[in-house]
């Protein structure tokens, strides 16, 4: 054939030379913003980096030096609020959708809401927390930011969560149920765990995508000069700590958004991997 | 030990389809049963109804009635209950992927709150031997995946798996299509070997297996049965024309 077709060969063989460096050029562009973004703060913060930066809080305006050591922590109390309340209540709602409530009406209604959920401005998020919470309590908190994030969360989770369970084979229920299993003990230790992996990116996905956001913290966790860790009091964030420094007319207030920024970055990475690595590992573990 | 299985007028519809039209036959106890037929005649959805496999499908409708021993799967017994005695091997392995070997084995007991390691770890050994796939994973059990397992050693392990809860009845829906010869035989042998302690009931599309692993065999066509006798006559001296013309090769 190929004495026969040699111009066809050499065409195919060119095609194929072309689809692969597309192929590898795309994959560099979807890199590159990344990596740009990582080296310019590596550039720009690290330089502001020291041990004061985690181990002090701010300084009054005119004095230099101080660090972020309360919006590192706040960022982290924040985070924790968010997780703890739109983790279950995601994976909860993606289970329901997946699995219990298929072509229910209330299913349906359950997926819409979600969907717009996910498209309404993270401004309007902290709005509406700002309304259910902070407006009742008369004062700003953690708690309220928190559930902010935490409801900006609960979308992305629950989607993710029925589409992967709904990834998961016909065959592996039918071997469960087959073993006179019952159905929720099926669903829970059978196919939450076979999609586990998938569930476990839709939550890393949600927890990057809030750990970054500003717009909701405004009115709800406020932002805080000191130290505070009470969740009924305004807390400082990293984002919230970046935007009113990066706001300011002062160069040294400049250099520590930056290492700010750095810092956001390199937690959200951290976090990540490390719950990548802790769940990775116990995919061979017992079935209860 | 096996039971027998009474079915009298079972009817199945998926949606307005009827699929199963007046069933009625026994099953004997301890010994290996073959349903034959062209695809679509409703051999797999008869197995399905005798455990109750078949409801899991929300168009799916079933009448008539399947005893087992003493128990009237349709009437005094829910679906758990009845799919813990009757254990189920499907036409394409399915092991759970995310499991061990072992854990595989072990699922339906610890799915089902039994958490005894000791008697665990026998009843997984045993029903590995009983699968005759002991000797190929006996070494890495807890950290090999069975996923990670030949097709063929993953039809044995779901095998080992369903026979791990001690059921009566083993169903098999197909359980070598997807299975080179060698596997074939090694799963041939097995019913062989198991059909003393269990009352088994096998889908199949290959009539020398009907023929070489059966003692009855039922040919199904169009969702009815024509024809159900000892395997001999069916293959030698069929009573019915239809049952002649299909396994001489005429039509299917």
């Amino acid at each position: 054939m190929q004495q026969q077709f040699p111009m066809r060969t050499r065409l195919r063989t060119i095609g194929d030379h072309i689809a692969t460096f597309l192929a590898v050029f795309s994959t560099i562009l979807v890199i590159l913003p990344l990596v740009a973004i990582f080296v310019y703060l590596l550039l720009k913060g690290a330089r502001s980096l020291n041990l004061a930066f985690f181990t002090q809080i701010p300084k009054p305006v005119g004095e230099s030096g101080g660090g972020m050591a309360n919006a590192v922590v706040g960022s982290v109390v924040l985070l924790v609020i968010a997780s703890v309340l739109g983790v279950p209540i995601g994976i909860g709602g993606g289970v329901y959708l997946a699995e219990f409530g298929r072509g229910t009406k209330l299913s349906n209604a359950i997926r819409f809401t979600a969907d717009v959920l996910n498209g309404v401005p993270s401004i309007v998020m902290g709005l509406a927390a700002y309304a259910l919470i902070v407006v009742p309590e008369k004062h700003f908190s953690a708690l309220s930011g928190g559930v902010a994030l935490g409801i900006m969360m609960i979308p992305t989770i629950c989607r993710t969560t029925e589409e992967m369970l709904l990834m998961v084979p016909h065959s592996v229920r039918e071997a469960a149920l087959g073993l006179g299993v019952p159905n929720w003990r099926s669903v829970l230790s059978i196919t939450v765990r076979t999609a586990s992996p998938g569930i476990i990116t839709g939550c890393m996905l949600a927890f990057a995508r809030v750990a970054g956001e500003t717009a909701p913290l405004l009115f709800t966790a406020l932002g805080n000069d000191f130290w505070s860790t009470n969740l009924n009091q305004p807390i400082a964030a990293l984002p919230l700590q970046i935007y009113v420094y990066a706001l300011s007319p002062y160069d040294d207030w400049h250099r520590l958004a930056w290492a700010a920024s750095l810092v956001l970055i390199v937690l959200i990475v951290l976090a990540v991997s490390l719950v990548r690595y802790v769940t990775g590992r116990g995919v061979l573990k017992g079935a209860s | 030990m096996g039971v027998g299985i009474e079915v009298a007028n079972l009817n199945a519809w998926y949606g307005t389809n009827h699929t199963l039209q007046d069933i009625t036959l026994n099953i004997p106890a301890n010994h290996a049963t073959a349903l034959i037929g062209p695809s679509g005649c409703g051999k797999s959805t008869f197995v399905r109804c005798l455990n109750r496999m078949h409801e899991t499908n929300p168009v799916a409708r079933v009448t008539g009635t399947v005893r087992m021993g003493d128990l009237d799967i349709y009437q005094g017994a829910t679906p758990v209950e009845v799919r813990r005695r009757v254990g189920m091997v499907f036409q394409r392995p399915n092991p759970f992927p995310t499991m061990s070997v072992y854990d595989n084995v072990a699922a339906g007991l610890k799915l089902n709150g039994y958490s005894n390691r000791k008697s665990l770890d026998e009843v997984v050994e045993k029903s590995l031997k009983n699968s005759a796939l002991w000797d190929e994973v006996k070494d890495d059990l807890k950290k090999k995946s069975g996923a990670s397992l030949s097709g063929g050693q993953q039809q044995r392990l779901c095998i080992a798996r369903a026979l791990a809860v001690d059921p009566e009845v083993l169903l098999m829906d197909e359980p070598a299509s997807a299975l080179d010869p060698v596997s074939t035989s090694k799963i041939e042998d097995l019913i062989f070997q198991l059909k003393s302690q269990y009352t088994i009931v096998i889908v199949t599309h290959n009539m020398q297996q009907a023929a070489r692993v059966a003692e009855k065999t039922g040919f199904f066509l169009n969702g009815r049965m024509v024809e159900f006798d000892s395997t001999h006559k069916i293959f030698t001296n069929p009573s019915d024309k239809r049952t002649e013309d299909y396994i001489t090769g005429r039509f299917g």
